[in-house]
């Protein structure tokens, strides 16, 4: 027998069946209300492979939840959970409205000048809430928690600030054409009109990110403080400090997705009735994605295109809400593939000792 | 045979017959034989990972053998599963114990086999059974204490229960004095000699000689996987177990040439520190260690050793005092800072502190520099400059398996995890090394060479400070010994002088009558 690798020793299959298995569930809920699975699923799919544009669209969509994707996968690395990036994704679409309806700017820099204001008021959003950790020792969940809700009705106060809100709609002003990261010269080959340069930004940031956690010393000690605190310690690496910077560029990577949102798609923020979302569901890529950056471009373009094509389902008289249960149940899949992957280990080593018995027996 | 021995040679318990064991294509258990008798202490000796534990966990059904076949009181029998064995009157007490912290003793005990009394747990009558158990075999034991406050012994004592609750006539106890003091052994000695005379037969797992000789009646020697002989016990001495084991002559004292130590390396005056719960721990020490010169820290556990070295190594604040090396000041230092002015350790909890066991070989040999420029520029890790250091070091201290750099340190055998951490920290060779129970769970092979270099250390005039609780290591190692108790030195011996009464009262807390 050699040790070779099997298929079963990844994560990469279990992934694979949690996602078979949820849309098995979802098919099972539609039967039980009574809605045809085959034609839900089939509008779903064509919703987004149908025409070159609503691969595009897809494209688009996905690019918030690959950097609300990193944001939590980057923050598991250390050990922490970043529920936060909800809020930090608020506070960064603010920071990108404000500067892109404010600032004057030529083209591209204002765009970029709008990024940084983004990135920073995520990495701020972050830090206060790993100072509060350092420093007086409260758990970080619940000041994530109750940062979503602040970011949430600062936005909302922000949003109708006299100054801010635009005329007649429940809204801030339109940005600037100088902010929008809308790339006009491609509207017309994709036939989409809000295709933007979010999702090369996404992928970048991936890139660099997974670079940073497995090529530097940075990344060692981040990688060190979330595998054993205490060993770190120990090593001489500083846990509250890698905790700080850990929380601070996992508030960032949200900021700049709550940016590319703005910038890229409506141009401006309305008030919000309820949360957005986009944060948590960055739990859901990052677990889809085994909190590997490259995973995560992949989780989210899966993400952004059920979430599109989910749009679609109306038109058949089928909740899009079928698409969160879907997500749900994958989740609940992948949550529990550790299990999964003792059980078929277990399998396969009885069948090999009986197989090892068999041989045994013939050789004797 | 031991003239104290209740074994009836008559009368055969257990007897495992040319067993083999294969996982894949590694053989763990090949052709082993094992015959116990009614009465009889066996010890079984062995490495670690010479496959003790996976002979024990045929017997206890865990494993199914792929060959060889197993008599209990002389039946033949096939052990499906732990519950079988249990049926057949096999009881297994694991090295790690298995009890649920904030249940009483007695609800540990009858877990999983509670007496009823109708719908309800019939918790008095458990009770006395319980009780009556712990008097007959001296296993003094609180029923009604929560596991989380009792003391280590006491939860082994619990766990010993456990099985003889559950009618258990032959006792496996898996490597049982590894987290023990030394005083806990000896009761835990006394227990073994009550068992079997009245009658159990017990299995001893261990490589520590000492309690081969003092206790068991037979040992049965494996060496990777192979079977090498049983012997009697009191026809063998350590020496010759000892070789049987590791298959090589073995080294027990420790070659250590005289030589006068050097300027003071380490200075400690005065300390005072509070433990974790606010209560005074250490009590004004004071200690010097000096160049070339190992100082062996005695005193029993929970005397402010922990505390010490965790202040000296900048995970714990002192209160108040001094401490320098080599004149800089690390009172209250941070860990990097401390190392950086001359102090690597050796730590207590290889797993907790030592590594970060779910890194690789490779990443656990640079814990402290992976921001030296050796193996980083410009914060990007030098993969083939660190994976070329990681190799060298496998290959000079033999850490075991060979090319093992991307395995992670949690897959390794204990004794490897140690040589890790000693290679990592000889290597660093700064001015002071701490070891703090530098052998604790090894075996003689590795304890051998873990010996070895801390001499080495000392000879080429750094200053060691041994901390342990084995009394053997300090007095077979030490040029000096300073006794702790209470949070200070109590006394301090050469280590060519000391003799083993003497330590024992001054670690006791009494004063030696000086001439």
């Amino acid at each position: 027998m050699k040790s070779k690798t099997s298929i079963w020793d990844g994560n990469f299959i279990y992934v694979i069946i949690a996602i078979v298995v949820g849309f098995l569930v979802g098919a099972i809920l539609l039967v039980s209300a009574g809605i045809d699975p085959g034609l839900t699923y089939s509008t779903l799919f064509q919703g987004v492979f149908s025409e070159p544009k609503y691969i595009v669209y897809s494209f688009v969509y996905a690019a918030p939840y690959i950097m609300t994707g990193l944001s939590v996968a980057f923050s598991f690395k250390t050990g922490v959970f970043n529920i936060g990036a909800e809020g930090q994704f608020v506070v960064g679409s603010l920071a990108a409205v404000l500067v892109g309806i404010f600032g004057n700017m030529p083209p591209v820099i204002h765009a970029i000048v709008c990024f940084i204001a983004a990135a920073a008021a995520g990495a701020a959003w972050g830090a206060i809430v790993g100072l509060m950790k350092i420093k007086r020792g409260i758990n970080e969940v619940l000041s994530y928690i109750m940062f979503n809700w602040i970011a949430y009705y600062l936005s909302n106060y922000v949003v109708m600030h006299s100054g801010v809100k635009a005329k007649s709609i429940e809204a801030t002003k339109d940005i600037k054409d100088s902010a929008s990261t809308v790339i006009q010269g491609l509207i017309p080959a994709t036939g989409c009109p809000k295709v933007n340069s979010g999702f090369f930004i996404a992928t970048i940031a991936a890139i660099v990110l997974w670079f940073v956690i497995k090529k530097t010393t940075f990344g060692y000690q981040l990688r060190a403080v979330g595998l054993s605190k205490t060993a770190s310690e120990y090593g001489g690496i500083s846990s509250s400090k890698i905790f700080m910077v850990s929380m601070a560029l996992s508030g960032m990577l949200a900021g700049i997705g709550g940016a590319i949102q703005t910038l890229g798609m409506a141009g401006r923020i309305s008030q919000f009735s309820g949360q957005e979302s986009f944060g948590f569901d960055g739990i859901t890529v990052a677990l889809i994605g085994g909190t590997n950056p490259i995973g995560c471009i992949f989780a989210g373009l899966f993400y952004g295109a059920m979430k599109y094509g989910g749009n679609k389902l109306t038109l058949v008289n089928a909740p899009k809400e079928i698409v969160n249960i879907i997500m749900g149940t994958i989740i609940f899949f992948i949550a529990i593939s550790l299990l999964l992957k003792r059980i078929i280990k277990g399998v396969q080593q009885k069948k090999l000792d009986k197989a090892k018995e068999l041989t045994a027996a013939k050789e004797a | 045979m031991k003239k104290d021995s209740n074994a009836d040679m008559s009368v055969e318990a257990i007897r495992m017959k040319g067993i083999v064991k294969r996982f894949g294509n590694f053989t763990a258990n090949d052709h082993i034989n094992l015959t116990v008798h009614k009465g009889e202490v066996h010890a079984i000796l062995g490495e670690n990972g010479a496959g003790k534990s996976t002979l024990m966990n045929v017997l206890y059904g865990i494993y199914q053998p792929n060959e060889g076949s197993i008599e209990i009181d002389g039946k033949p029998v096939k052990i499906n599963g732990p519950e079988e064995a249990i049926k057949l009157g096999i009881g297994m007490v694991h090295q790690h114990f298995m009890l649920i912290q904030p249940f009483t003793v007695t609800e540990n005990i009858i877990l999983g086999s509670e007496p009823r009394k109708g719908l309800v747990v019939d918790k008095a009558s458990a009770r006395e059974k319980i009780m009556e158990l712990s008097e007959r075999y001296g296993l003094k034991v609180d029923p009604d204490a929560k596991v989380e406050d009792i003391s280590v012994g006491m939860q082994q004592r619990v766990e010993i229960l456990k099985v003889l609750y559950r009618g258990a006539r032959h006792l496996i106890l898996d490597e049982p004095t590894s987290s023990l003091t030394p005083q806990e052994i000896t009761e835990l000695m006394e227990i073994i000699k009550n068992l079997t005379k009245d009658g159990k037969s017990v299995i001893l797992i261990t490589h520590k000689l000492k309690e081969i000789t003092e206790a068991a009646d037979f040992c049965t020697i494996i060496r990777q996987g192979k079977y090498i002989d049983t012997v009697e016990v009191d026809q063998v001495d350590e020496n010759r177990l000892a070789e049987m084991m590791v298959g090589r002559n073995v080294e027990f004292k420790v070659d250590k040439k005289e030589q006068a130590p050097g300027e003071v390396v380490l200075d400690v005056e005065n300390l005072r520190a509070k433990d974790y719960r606010g209560v005074d721990i250490l009590n004004g020490l004071n200690l010097k260690v000096h160049k070339g010169e190992i100082v062996g820290l005695a005193g029993v556990d929970g005397n402010g050793q922990s505390e010490l070295v965790e202040i000296l190594t900048g995970l714990m604040k002192a209160e108040s005092g001094k401490i320098t090396v080599e004149g800089k000041d690390i009172f209250n230092k941070k860990p990097k800072e401390i190392f950086d002015d001359g102090v690597s350790s050796i730590p207590e909890d290889r797993q907790k502190h030592g590594l970060v066991m779910d890194f690789t070989v490779a990443e656990n040999m640079i814990l402290q520099n992976y921001d030296k420029p050796q193996f980083s520029k410009h914060g990007i890790l030098n993969r083939s400059a660190i994976s070329k250091f990681t190799n060298q070091l496998i290959d000079k201290f033999d850490i075991r398996p060979r090319g093992c750099e991307n395995r992670l340190a949690r897959q390794l055998s204990g004794g490897n995890q140690q040589k890790v951490i000693i290679a990592r920290e000889v290597t660093n060779d700064k001015e002071l090394l701490i070891a703090m129970n530098p052998t604790r769970g090894l075996d003689v092979g590795a304890i051998e060479f873990v010996h070895k270099y801390l001499v080495e250390q000392r000879n080429k005039g750094r200053a060691v400070l041994l901390v342990s609780f084995e009394l053997d290591e300090i007095m077979s190692l030490s040029d000096r010994i300073d006794v702790i108790f209470d949070g200070k030195i109590e006394g301090s011996v050469k280590g060519s002088e000391a003799d083993e009464k003497q330590l024992g009262i001054m670690m006791a807390g009494g004063k030696i009558d000086e001439k």
